[in-house]
């Protein structure tokens, strides 16, 4: 059985190095765990201000959304560009390109990896917040759990092609990863990280709605925390994007190979 | 004292030309400070839909928050973050013998090494905006507000620079220290907003755990005349303390330094 043309033995054999890997930087994975705060400062400023009231949202409603938009941004967190960038400026990358194995696969399994150790520290935020806010303790159904599950992939997908489109720069410039700077200002603020999409005003929403961004928090996040939400369209406009991204990455890492020329080593 | 005026010169315009090399950063840098900017203010009109205020802020004395954090910000791009995310790699690779071994403090050697001339643009920005917002509410400035708020910008400063300091020299132990300084980044974004729109327990940690209330708040309170004296002197302390912490957790720090590789 092959996924994405790559046998069954190859991708566990790549998923178990990578954990065991990962594992070794527990504490640092848990400092990253920690530094996804945002959400539940936007939520005391949100709930003490009684923000949500303007915009129709109850507090139980908007602690709801914003441990959801923690918790999807933990398991679609992208950090590829940095990576390559370092292993290309190093020349690591060369012997990575002569393998048999497209690299950006390798970089796949180390996140996926990393998501697998973060998971009992994401656990253990989320109880902490129930415990602090015991009003907003919900438990979403099995569909829902399923289906914000599949979408979180798809935004983890999303990302990441959207990062390996700004890395695979690195064959052209020295630090593509300043460039990732230009797609996190836009992630950050139209994502639904900071605020659930529906407070936006309606012609900011319009314009919000054309870009992957929403797709990446708000979506999974309203499915994982209950808000009424356009299921069909939401995975629809997923796919859409994932399929416009994986030819154009293609094309670009093409392009770039051409052009290494093995810096470093 | 002249040596170190001297050092700093020297260091940064040898910093400007090797930037120079990267004129397309610079680009990068001003339009992602554009956005970031646009961003933020968007997110905080948002808390005032509807005529609300954001704790007792008005929406002009809250973009002059903004200001401040847009300013410490830019210090933060042009001289903490360059220089002190360097720290974790001398540490790393055993070139941190060299800098200790230098006639020269080390810690001032490390802090001031680098300068990030793409972080200036934030810097003339974000008092721009301070001195644009705080004028639409006081109409003019006194030589008096004018000089607590310069004082109040250096206490925010120096304990913003205490506390990634420290996280920095815990290097010394702990050689991914990167992920701290983003937990730390993560926290310092509160002080986009004014500390009285927290709750109460968020409000005393943000005012004497992690100062936050001390970087952004209240030199914009000094600015708009509202500052309490005693509030700017509880700042002297605990901004003296922040300092003097940090350099003896360096000495401390320095003891455990065991040199790497070589």
């Amino acid at each position: 059985m092959r996924i994405f043309g790559l046998s069954f033995k190859l991708i566990k054999t790549l998923l178990t190095t990578q954990y065991a890997y990962m594992l070794e930087y527990r504490i640092e994975i848990a400092l990253w765990a920690l530094s996804g705060v945002l959400p539940f400062i936007m939520f005391s400023l949100w709930s003490q201000n009684d923000v949500g009231n303007s915009f129709g949202l109850t507090d139980i409603g908007l602690a709801r959304y914003f441990l959801s938009a923690f918790l999807v941004r933990q398991f679609s967190v992208v950090w590829v560009v940095f990576s390559f960038e370092e292993d290309s400026l190093s020349g690591r990358l060369s012997p990575y390109l002569l393998q048999p194995l497209h690299p950006l696969f390798r970089y796949v399994a180390s996140h996926l990896a990393e998501q697998a150790t973060r998971l009992p520290f994401a656990i253990a935020i989320a109880i902490t917040f129930f415990i602090l806010n015991p009003s907003s303790f919900w438990l979403p159904s099995l569909p829902q759990l399923f289906l914000a599950y599949l979408s979180t992939h798809f935004a983890f997908t999303i990302a990441f092609l959207l990062q390996s489109l700004v890395a695979a720069l690195c064959f052209w410039t020295e630090k593509s990863s300043a460039l990732e700077r230009l797609i996190f200002v836009p992630y950050l603020f139209l994502s639904g990280l900071l605020v659930p999409l529906s407070a936006f005003p309606s012609n900011v929403l319009k314009f919000a709605i054309l870009t992957p961004f929403p797709y990446l928090i708000n979506f999974p996040a309203k499915i994982l925390s209950g808000m009424p939400v356009d299921i069909f369209n939401g995975f629809l406009a997923q796919i859409l994007w994932i399929s416009i991204l994986i030819p154009s990455v293609n094309i670009l890492w093409k392009l770039g190979v051409k052009r290494y020329t093995a810096m470093g080593a | 004292m002249n040596r170190y005026f001297k050092t700093i010169r020297l260091f940064w315009s040898t910093a400007f030309a090797s930037q120079l090399e990267y004129q397309l950063n610079f680009l990068i840098e001003l339009l992602a400070m554009f956005g970031t900017l646009l961003g933020s203010i968007f997110i905080l009109s948002l808390f005032f839909t509807g005529g609300r205020q954001l704790g007792d802020w008005t929406w002009e004395s809250a973009l002059v928050i903004q200001g401040v954090y847009t300013f410490l910000d830019g210090l933060t791009n042009a001289l903490l973050r360059p220089n002190l995310t360097e720290i974790v790699n001398y540490v790393r690779e055993g070139t941190l013998d060299y800098v200790l071994l230098k006639p020269i403090d080390s810690q001032f050697w490390l802090s001031v090494k680098k300068f990030s001339f793409a972080g200036l643009p934030e810097i003339i920005l974000g008092l721009s905006i301070v001195f644009w917002s705080s004028i639409q509410t006081v109409s003019s400035f006194s030589i008096y507000s004018l000089s607590v708020f310069i004082i109040s910008l250096l206490i925010g400063f120096v304990i913003l620079y205490s506390v990634w300091f420290l996280i920095a020299a815990s290097s010394i132990w702990f050689v991914k220290t990167w992920n701290a300084t983003e937990v730390l980044r993560a926290l310092l974004a509160a002080g986009r907003y004014p500390i009285s729109a927290y709750p109460v327990i968020l409000r005393f940690i943000f005012t004497l755990v992690l100062p936050v209330a001390f970087l952004t708040t209240f030199p914009a309170e000094a600015i708009l005349g509202e500052l309490k004296f005693n509030i700017l002197f509880l700042g002297l302390i605990l901004s003296s303390l922040f300092f003097i912490f940090s350099r003896l957790f360096w000495e401390f720090a320095l003891k455990h330094y065991t040199s790497a590789s070589s």
